[in-house]
């Protein structure tokens, strides 16, 4: 089972907060963040990263139901 | 530093970034460590003491109250409140002391709606924050009598939230605590404590670092007033040129070999961040010396980055916003009209008093 997760570039404010969590998922691009890759395993850091993103810029989906951030 | 072992200071923007963001950095180690820091006795800061995944589920738990979506919601309700105060100040006449009459008061108010503390008992904890933030003014046996103190204040408070929920921030935290398990009852007292200290001090110091600055740079102060739609990327600007911290804290352990600006640090090593320094780096800012509100996208670290990035950054932003601007658009004339007298002692500067006319 695989997820899909973006960054909303023009939403992000570089906070440094999803790459700090998990490098492996997220990165920084100059100072706006992008995922390492937009398809991941089912990942509850990336739920987690969504979750505590100062500009809510992250989402997480399950094929086309988005499951982070979650409610 | 005055007290623990020494350590590495970055200054460098890149090396800052690098050090805040990057997980071979804990914060977590600086409690097994005799930790550089300017207060006598070891403190254990809560969530900022924190790695993930620990500090991850603190964090989520509040994190959405601090969105920027959520908190724009406020922006009408502070403008109000900014608006309030000033009117009485102006009912009052000058000179006013900024600070107690406008700048504390602002965030205090936001901050404990926020939260679910009672404004009224402003007096009260006001002593303990400044305990809270305090380096060398107290003996180690002085700062944990007021931390007890502010937790058992803090502790009565969730008490009457559970008997008598409403929604607020509070409400949610216990609900987390009571129904989902997903913290403990200290935690739960520590988080509220640090949301109401980190919640107010900070923005209450810059109002007026902020206000000091423009009044320090007339023609970028007539031009803000001339252009008032420059205010966010003015207040950017302005958290750029200002340092908050005084000196450095809250210092970060490699936990390997990590190599930062061509500097080896060693496993086990600390370093501190002078966020101050790195914001006015000339490899990353043109003219960093100058204090410039037409200035765009300032990528700056007053908020911190990384896991530990300013989690109420968004609320921050919008209380300088409006409070920096609701000031020098009413009182054309604002100018200071007596001695400044700053904190010392603390981890964070700014006036503890700031006489203004107008």
């Amino acid at each position: 089972m695989t997820w899909t997760t973006e960054v909303d570039r023009e939403q992000c404010m570089g906070s440094g907060m999803c790459a700090g969590l998990a490098p492996d998922l997220y990165r920084l691009d100059g100072a706006t963040a992008e995922p390492v890759r937009n398809d991941i395993a089912e990942d509850e850091r990336a739920l987690d990263a969504a979750d505590s993103c100062p500009a809510l810029a992250i989402v997480v989906r399950d094929g086309p139901r988005t499951v982070g951030p979650r409610p | 530093m005055a007290y623990g072992e020494p350590a590495w200071l970055a200054t460098r923007y890149a090396d800052a970034r690098l050090v805040l963001g990057d997980r071979r950095f804990s914060r977590a180690e600086a409690l097994k460590h005799d930790e550089p820091r300017q207060s006598e006795g070891q403190r254990d800061a809560g969530i900022l003491s924190m790695d993930p995944p620990g500090h991850t589920r603190l964090r989520t738990l509040v994190a959405k109250a601090f969105t920027v979506h959520q908190v724009e919601k406020l922006r009408p309700q502070v403008r109000a409140l900014a608006h309030g105060f000033l009117d009485t100040m102006e009912a009052a006449g000058p000179p006013a002391d900024l600070v107690e009459c406008y700048a504390l008061p602002l965030p205090v108010a936001v901050i404990c709606r926020m939260l679910g503390v009672p404004e009224e008992d402003r007096p009260k904890f006001r002593v303990w924050s400044d305990a809270a933030l305090s380096t060398s003014s107290l003996t180690a046996e002085e700062f944990l009598r007021s931390r007890e103190e502010l937790r058992a204040y803090m502790a009565a408070l969730i008490e009457d939230h559970r008997a008598r929920p409403r929604p607020d921030l509070m409400t949610g935290l216990i609900d987390a605590r009571d129904t989902g398990d997903r913290l403990s009852e200290l935690e739960l007292v520590d988080l509220c404590v640090g949301i109401l200290v980190a919640g107010h001090e900070t923005t209450a110091s810059q109002i007026p670092n902020f206000v000091h600055a423009l009044l320090d740079h007339p023609d970028q102060l007539a031009l803000l007033r001339e252009r008032p739609e420059l205010i966010k990327g003015a207040v950017e600007e302005l958290l750029r040129y200002v340092p908050l911290g005084s000196a450095a804290a809250f210092p970060r352990y490699a936990t390997e070999d990590v190599e930062v600006g061509g500097t080896l640090v060693r496993a086990g090593e600390p370093v501190l961040v002078a966020v101050g320094a790195a914001n006015r780096d000339a490899l990353k800012f043109t003219g960093p010396g100058r204090l410039d509100v037409t200035r765009t996208a300032v990528q700056h670290l007053g908020f911190g980055h990384g896991v530990h990035h300013c989690l109420g950054a968004p609320l921050a932003r919008l209380e300088l916003q409006e409070a920096v601007l609701a000031l020098i658009t009413r009182f054309p004339e604002l100018h200071v009209a007596g001695d400044v007298r700053w904190k010392n002692q603390m981890l964070v500067r700014g006036p503890r008093e700031m006489p203004v006319g107008w």
